[in-house]
């Protein structure tokens, strides 16, 4: 199991459009992504669930991933993170 | 002919074609209990796949057009058809509660909504319940066996029949497969109208109960210069239709090939022919048409395509795209004009239940001054590669101008610090708020050009809502009053030697033209299919002439109808 914490500087935080690249990324493994924002841990392939957070600017979330191919998932998440400018 | 509607006239042309109704089916479905399983999750699988590559076609179709940014919902959208909690749910009811999956489906949903119950004031929820909405009634409708509308799938010739056409929902394709737009709500100057116009497109808008008396498919006759839709054409009708139609098509191809001379009246005076322009897509009817100008580039529809403020570089980009495109004509760009029949698909700080006498246009620009910040250095950063003007939206008094004209000022200078190299900017206002109308003389002291904005100048001077049908009758271009302001405000910019534009409807109305070259206006900024038109009659009048008209038409004229009558009598061949 991976898990990594991050810290959100977007200013809009993740709204729509990097929440739906983010299951996206996150969708293409095997392993069980999730993500856990406060008291809350939702599955990072439900974009129902990313969104049901509403993860704002400023927040610390933690992304766990779990399986077979764990390294590359997260590397792929932590990638889609930087390049929507989400976190550094 | 089974029948008339009548409706409010609000784009020339007459047009026959099947209609098609962007109104949702009835999408209500009872619980049933559930003796197979297995077919009804399939049946839920087999709609999943068909409403996803139904997204997935809209999805295309719309990027084509406006680009991914423009298509990030329908992405969107596509992630929650896959969503596996989404699926989860529904095959969990299916199977435990033994339930058909329109039902399943749509307490899955209403589970899914709960969840966020305690956060319900965050934006980003309230975006993925409109996006989850949408999605279900998709999912619903191929479940039960109907068809959902959307006018990126109309994928042959029709006249389109809606309700209400709002702003972000009116241009998500291109439009050649819509030969005529009807709508129950709406008047003269609402943004569906605008739009059918600046495209050409025949158009009847307040025609009440168009969606209710049509019926998906059927032919049907509608006029757009006399408002008048015709229900079950008799052949003679329809024959008569497809003639005119043939005319029209063979009218527009004529005054495209017009080349571009420059607009003189028969006299000799020199006028400047300007475009409208909403998008980049209307580039290529505003360069066909001969445009010397752009008067009025409405940059809030850059702000309405996508699901989020675009940032500085966004704007930055289309903007200098624009200006390079159309140099070295002067384009005017027009500060963010939210509010009104128009508002943004997503939250912004302090946006409010938008209103034409609320916190619109400029009033909002000052108030959220980030968003406004950004938007001026993306038009200084773009006015390097292009003929840039600005202008402020809705300036009713001296200090709104002088404090954004400052703001500007302050974000100039720290542009011209930081080694940005700028073009040469002028700074002007709209005159739409009849206070800035009869102060014109005071405000032309401090500007570089005024131009009016005629739409809301008429229907802040008749305090008439202009989406409001049941007083769409007060929409009134040549009531002398709103004639007065006009004249007064173009003496008061010649006085201080500074040009007065219209970008308003008025622009192009062949009966106020001659009364505005009589009154000496400089630019007239008009939608792109009514250039070759204007410059025509333009080339009729002479400008002298027209001066005692305006006299006679100031000084006597109680009524529109004797404006209209007062016109027609000194120009009988060229005016009708």
């Amino acid at each position: 199991m991976e898990k990594r914490e991050f810290h959100v500087t977007a200013e809009t935080g993740i709204h729509a459009r990097p929440a739906t690249l983010l299951v996206q990324a996150a969708s293409k493994f095997n392993s069980e992504v999730s993500l856990q924002y406060q008291d809350k841990s939702v599955n990072l392939k439900s974009i129902m669930g990313v969104m049901s957070l509403g993860v704002g600017q400023n927040a610390d979330i933690t992304i766990t991933t779990d399986g077979d191919d764990e390294a590359d998932a997260m590397s792929a998440v932590a990638e889609t993170m930087k390049k929507e400018g989400l976190s550094d | 002919m089974r029948a008339m509607l009548k409706g409010i006239a609000a784009s020339d042309g007459v047009v026959c074609g099947p209609v098609y109704r962007l109104v949702d089916p009835d999408l209500s479905c009872a619980p049933r209990s559930i003796k197979n399983l297995d077919y009804e999750l399939t049946r839920f699988h087999q709609a999943l796949d068909a409403a996803t590559s139904e997204v997935e076609t809209i999805k295309t179709r719309v990027t084509k057009n406006l680009g991914a940014d423009g298509a990030q919902v329908f992405c969107h959208q596509i992630s929650m058809l896959k969503d596996p909690e989404l699926v989860k749910r529904v095959e969990q009811i299916i199977n435990e509660q033994r339930l058909n999956a329109e039902v399943a489906l749509s307490r899955a949903v209403e589970q899914l909504e709960t969840v966020d119950q305690p956060l319900q004031d965050n934006p980003y929820l309230e975006e993925r319940l409109t996006q989850l909405h949408q999605v279900t009634k998709r999912l619903t409708a191929h479940l039960l066996g109907v068809k959902l509308p959307d006018i990126a799938l109309i994928d042959r010739p029709v006249i389109l029949v809606a309700h209400e056409l709002v702003s972000n929902e009116a241009f998500p394709t291109d439009m050649s497969n819509i030969l005529g737009i009807i709508t129950d709500l709406g008047g003269r100057v609402a943004h569906v109208s605008l739009l059918a116009r600046a495209k050409g497109i025949p158009a009847v808008v307040g025609a009440q109960t168009a969606t209710t008396q049509l019926r998906d498919g059927e032919t049907i006759v509608m006029n757009g210069k006399l408002g008048n839709i015709t229900l079950g054409p008799s052949s003679a009708e329809l024959y008569h239709a497809k003639v005119t139609m043939a005319k029209q098509r063979a009218n527009s191809a004529k005054l495209a090939e017009q080349p571009n001379h420059g607009t003189l009246t028969k006299d000799g005076v020199d006028v400047l022919l300007a475009a409208n322009m909403e998008t980049a897509a209307d580039l290529p009817a505003i360069i066909q048409g001969g445009a010397e100008a752009v008067g009025l580039f409405r940059t809030e529809f850059l702000y309405m395509q996508t699901d989020s403020l675009p940032s500085e570089d966004e704007q930055f980009v289309a903007y200098r795209d624009i200006l390079q495109k159309l140099a070295p004509r002067p384009v005017v760009m027009r500060t963010l004009d939210i509010g009104g029949d128009k508002s943004l698909p997503y939250q912004v700080a302090g946006q409010t239940e938008n209103s034409f006498l609320g916190a619109r246009a400029i009033r909002q620009s000052l108030a959220h001054q980030q968003m406004f910040r950004s938007q001026l250095r993306a038009l200084l950063r773009a006015s390097a590669y292009g003929n840039l003007n600005i202008m402020f939206p809705m300036i009713s008094t001296l200090d709104e101008f002088r404090q954004a004209k400052a703001i500007y000022n302050d974000e100039r200078s720290q542009l011209t610090a930081a080694n940005i190299p700028l073009g040469q900017v002028h700074v002007g206002m709209m005159i739409e708020v009849p206070a800035a109308a009869i102060l014109a003389d005071r405000f032309a002291q401090e500007v570089d050009f005024m131009s009016i904005g005629t739409n809301d100048l008429i229907g802040y001077t008749l305090a008439a809502d202009r989406t409001d049908p049941d007083v769409a009758y007060l929409y009134q271009p040549y009531h002398p009053a709103v004639l007065r302001l006009i004249d007064s405000i173009i003496r008061a910019g010649h006085a201080a030697g500074i040009p007065v534009a219209m970008c308003g409807e008025m622009a192009g109305d062949p009966i106020a033209v001659p009364l505005l070259l009589g009154m000496g206006l400089d630019e007239f900024s008009m939608g792109a299919n009514e250039l070759g038109r204007t410059r025509e009659l333009i080339g009729q009048l002479k400008a002298h002439d027209l001066a005692s008209l305006v006299e006679t038409v100031l000084n006597s004229a109680s009524t529109s109808q004797e404006v209209i009558t007062m016109v027609q009598a000194v120009a009988p061949d060229v005016v009708k």
